[in-house]
């Protein structure tokens, strides 16, 4: 009786989503084994070692595996599975591409973006954009489960847990990894942040320039609107919502964003929710904790001078 | 070659759904529906491919009731050589809707698959992943762009920190995110014209698939509501408040 956790290597280093996938394992009070697939995984395997409430780490070391693709890291996972009563990832862009898969070839279902587990089987999700929280009782064997990081928190590291080399199953080449193109940012990471400021489509082609003094020196991450996003004032990974990041930080400021339920969706548990919209019926004002009406050119400039 | 596109008949994105007091689930039968938009863009996509001499043949299949046969309609509206609709009143969750679908291509035998990247409304996002498993298949999820070479696409996908292109064997399932495409406007006369046209339709209990539900809702919940925000008339004023609070450091 055990849990399987599907790491995730960033680089050199193990996902902050994985401690939060540990921490939601533990719920079941099983023994946690965590697997760390790639190559050159010395670090990751040593951090993963290390984190508390795991028994034993399982390392797949390939060269396909250098850049993990869904097809050859669901292979590598069903050698393994029957061994497992529990199967949890974080709901990242990869647990999400990975895990459906996995469950259908084991022929259960897969409970995706879990906020809460409440009883070994029962589940708490949100759907239609965040405004029900749909509360879930999966009758199968084996869970399969991914959860939304920011419900959980990050496990500690005060562990020790033993280093077991599996092996890996060859690439059945379906698939092929040809490049990655990403965005190199100074600020934190959106997911992780404790301040956020967003921006929506009314700031135009001054997104840069009026957003960035403000997230310097609040130490923010900067968002987006979908809209923002498809009118080209600002990169696609800032997107916020529904189907963009989903967040939680300690402040969230929403400048010129209307409240559309799609973004909404994104940040209805950031802590603090402040909202700069020259509308006062604005739907964004429904939301947030506090609103000023004003004009975002003239507010945001006042609100950099204040910040000094 | 012929492309599948998978389509549901969902709630309109635009509308907040209420909990029946009685059976304190979502009440959906007098839901605005429409197409799920993110199958809008598949079967946009689709078009082109066609429009650029890839694909002979487009079939939308849809799963679900009689009503599902709207969203074909805006299928052929939109440019569907074919459409199919696999018919059921019984609620389907993601893995028998996945198998369905798997009959459906092993029938079809199509080269390219698309699935959107989720449904508005259960917001699950597993079909498509599912579906790929189930066939062996390569799956690009979250694609942002795509190019058809020979024997395979190559497909760039929406990653946590920028994008990854990929390279998948024909064929191949998809699943599409907003960044595809935009889909066209469609004109009054194609949406006239897709009124006549024949929906091929089978009924999901004679597929052979095993279509009972793996997990219940056992009840839906809205999440509590916020107060609504304290207004202030100046910047000072709002800055004041946070550092009070201790939000701003
Ligand atoms: C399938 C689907 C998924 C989607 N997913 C997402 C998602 O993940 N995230 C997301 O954000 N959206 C998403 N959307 C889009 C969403 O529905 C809205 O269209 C979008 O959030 C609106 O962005 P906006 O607030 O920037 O623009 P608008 O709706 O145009 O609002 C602009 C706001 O700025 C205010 N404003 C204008 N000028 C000023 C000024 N000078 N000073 C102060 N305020 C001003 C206006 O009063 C208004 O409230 C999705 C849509 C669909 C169909």
């Amino acid at each position: 009786m055990s849990v399987l956790v599907l790491a995730e290597v960033d680089g050199k280093t193990l996902k902050p989503s994985t401690y939060q996938a540990i921490t939601a394992a533990t719920y079941w009070g099983l023994a946690i084994d965590v697997l760390v697939y790639g190559k050159d995984l010395d670090a990751a395997l040593a951090e993963a070692s290390t984190i508390s409430g795991v028994r034993q780490v399982l390392h797949a070391q390939a060269d396909h595996l250098q850049h993990p693709l869904v097809e050859d890291v669901s292979d590598l996972v069903m050698t393994i599975a029957s061994d497992y009563n529990v199967i949890l990832t974080a709901h990242s862009v990869f647990g999400k591409s990975l895990l459906p898969g996995i469950a259908a070839r084991l022929d259960t279902a897969s409970i995706t973006d879990v906020i809460a587990i409440e009883a070994p089987s029962h589940y708490v999700r949100p759907s239609y954009a965040g405004n029900i929280l749909a509360h879930i009782d999966n009758h199968e064997d084996v869970q399969i489960v991914s959860v939304r990081s920011t419900a959980f928190r990050a496990a500690e590291r005060n562990g020790n847990a033993q280093i077991v080399e599996i092996s890996v199953p060859p690439s059945r080449a379906v698939s092929r990894w040809i490049s990655e193109q990403l965005s190199h940012s100074e600020r934190p990471e959106l997911n992780s942040a404790r301040v956020v400021i967003a921006g929506g489509r009314s700031l135009g082609e001054q997104f840069d320039s009026l957003l960035n003094p403000l997230a310097e020196k609040l130490d923010a991450a900067i968002g987006a609107t979908r809209a923002c996003v498809d009118a080209g004032f600002a990169a696609n990974e800032l997107q916020v919502g529904q189907t963009g990041t989903i967040i939680a930080p300690e402040l969230y400021i929403a400048v010129g964003i209307s409240g559309a339920m799609q973004h909404i969706a994104g940040i209805k548990d950031s802590k603090v929710i402040v909202a700069i919209n020259h509308d006062p019926d604005a739907p964004i004002f429904k939301y947030a904790d506090y609103g000023l009406v004003a004009d975002l050119f003239s507010a945001l400039p006042e609100l950099n001078a204040a910040l000094q | 070659m012929k492309v599948l596109v998978a389509v549901k008949h969902a709630i309109d994105y635009n509308v907040k759904p209420d909990i029946h007091t009685e059976t304190g689930q979502v009440d959906l039968a007098q839901v605005k529906k429409a197409i799920n938009p993110f199958d809008e863009i598949s079967l946009e996509e689709a078009v082109r491919l066609k429009e650029r001499g890839h694909v002979g043949e487009i079939v939308a299949v849809a799963i679900g009731s009689a009503e599902a046969k709207d969203s074909l309609r805006h299928a052929y509206a939109l440019g569907a050589d074919r459409a199919l609709l696999v018919e059921t009143d019984q609620p389907l969750q993601p893995l028998a809707v996945a198998k369905l679908l798997k009959v459906i291509v092993e029938r079809e035998q199509p080269q390219l698959i698309f699935l959107g990247k989720q449904a508005v409304g259960e917001d699950y996002g597993q079909t498509g992943q599912m579906l790929a498993a189930l066939l062996g298949m390569g799956v690009g999820t979250f694609s942002s762009a795509l190019q058809i070479a020979e024997g395979h696409i190559v497909v760039t996908r929406e990653i946590d920190k920028g994008t990854e292109t990929i390279a998948l064997q024909l064929p191949a399932v998809i699943t599409s995110d907003l960044r595809l495409n935009e889909p066209r406007f469609i004109k009054l006369p194609n949406l006239m014209m897709a009124k006549k046209k024949a929906i091929e339709t089978l009924a999901a209990n004679d597929l052979g698939v095993d279509l009972r539900p793996r997990f219940t809702v056992t009840r839906a919940v809205e999440p509590a509501p916020r107060p609504g925000a304290v207004q202030f008339a100046t910047v000072n004023e709002l800055v004041k408040q946070l550092r009070q609070t201790e939000v701003l450091v």
